[in-house]
């Protein structure tokens, strides 16, 4: 085996381009390497490569660990990377290594879904910028091309004035979510509803977005006919963790547990 | 492949077995069997180390990406023949069961200490989350941590 430890972005894309598999934080790559599911032949150390490390503003580096983003990022993200593994992986574990993975289940993907963010991919032509929606493929599948690195985030300049973050799982701690969502609300009202963990890729939820975006003052009846599109609109499977009904019932009851956290 | 790297304040330099991580280099070729090693997946941090100043899961280090790195296990928590203040306060309130997933909870301990020295109940609970005492022990642990002000020095 071979690792690389490059000191610049170029050097990391020439260690990728010949097959050099990317290992940020470690917290997925190394549970397959420890299972003996995987066996990478050449390997390229990204944790102590400075500029992913770089947030400024809106544009987040894909080094950034869910322990900075807990302590720093905006508020539904923060709440989100707060309930990433447990201080050991938050310690280790980032956004990009997150993207890279990009389980359905992955904490911080509702977020980026909610706030229309963007990835950007870099390889040696240069950086494209890709949306959210058109980044995730499929089950832990990307847009992202073997000689291509996750290298940001970027968010919008402005981000909603209201978000929340909320998970159902079996524990509170250390726990991959058997639904995860984020609801944001603007002050002209706009909604939005980014939901993990009930259809292979991160989505939203389009209609009960629009129903209640047009509703200035929401009534327990319009909340529940909410909760009923957001429920409806959920792909979910049953699987070893959750059951197809209890995944499509848990996204309508958080879905609007947060609507109503961010009309308080 | 031949890595270096600061152990417990030690310079060390090992030659790496592929795709060996990092907890079975400190058990198996260091001769530091304090790390514990039970899920190898992250999940109930028995071989919690501090990493480049970071508390993490050492079972989910590359070997070969410690290269160049300090590292500090459980058996250099402390000065050599003394107890880290966190121990002596587990050692106190007997918050010692079997004992296998003590080294973990000394180590991410002794991490909350270090920036946080009078901890609430609740603080050290989460800052624990990530170390599962399979003798569900942990009453006694965060009553041995409560209420102690530590200041650590790591």
């Amino acid at each position: 085996m071979e690792i690389v430890h490059p000191s610049s972005i170029e050097e990391a894309l020439a260690g990728l381009s010949d097959g050099g598999v990317p290992l940020a934080g470690g917290t997925d790559l190394m549970v397959e390497v420890n299972f003996g599911h995987i066996r990478p032949e050449k390997v390229v150390g990204l944790r102590r490569l400075e500029p992913l490390k770089e947030w400024a503003g809106s544009r987040i580096g894909a080094g950034v660990t869910w322990r900075r983003i807990e302590r720093q990022g905006p508020t539904a993200l923060a709440e989100a990377a707060r309930t990433v593994g447990s201080p050991q992986i938050r310690n280790a574990g980032t956004i990009g290594g997150n993207l890279g993975t990009a389980s359905p289940a992955g904490d911080g993907h509702p977020f980026l879904a909610a706030v229309d963010a963007s990835i950007e991919l870099t390889s040696a032509d240069g950086s494209r910028l890709v949306t959210w929606d058109e980044f995730f493929v499929g089950v832990k599948e990307t847009a992202r091309a073997p000689d291509e690195l996750i290298t940001a985030v970027e968010l919008p300049g402005e981000l909603p004035e209201r978000q929340a973050f909320g998970k159902i799982g079996i524990r509170n701690a250390m726990v991959i979510a058997t639904v995860c969502a984020v609801v944001t609300r603007s002050d002209d009202r706009r909604t939005t509803v980014g939901l993990g963990s009930v259809a292979p890729t991160p989505m939203r939820a389009p209609r009960a977005e629009t129903m209640i975006s047009s509703i200035a003052r929401p009534t327990d009846a319009d909340l529940s006919e909410f909760q009923r599109l957001v429920s409806e609109e959920v792909r979910p499977i049953t699987d070893h963790r959750s059951t197809e009904e209890y995944r499509r019932h848990g996204a309508g009851v958080l879905a609007r547990r947060l609507l109503e956290r961010c009309l308080r | 492949m031949i890595v270096e790297l600061t152990i417990n304040g030690d310079p060390v330099t090992a030659r790496v077995a592929y795709p060996g991580n990092l907890l079975d280099l400190l058990r198996d070729d260091l001769g530091l069997p304090g790390s514990k090693s039970a899920c190898e997946q992250g999940e109930c941090g028995s071989c919690s180390v501090i990493l480049d100043g970071e508390l993490v899961c050492s079972c989910l280090v590359l070997a070969a990406d410690a290269h160049g790195s300090t590292v500090t296990t459980v058996e250099g928590i402390s000065a050599a023949g003394s107890l880290h203040p966190v121990q002596e306060a587990m050692q106190r309130a007997g918050a010692v069961q079997c004992g296998f997933c003590t080294p973990g909870i000394v180590v991410a301990a002794a991490d909350l200490f270090a920036v946080n020295p009078q901890p609430t109940a609740t603080e050290i609970k989460e800052a624990l989350a990530g170390n599962i005492c399979r003798c569900t022990g942990y009453g006694a642990i965060v009553r041995a941590l409560e209420g102690t002000e530590i200041v650590a020095d790591r």
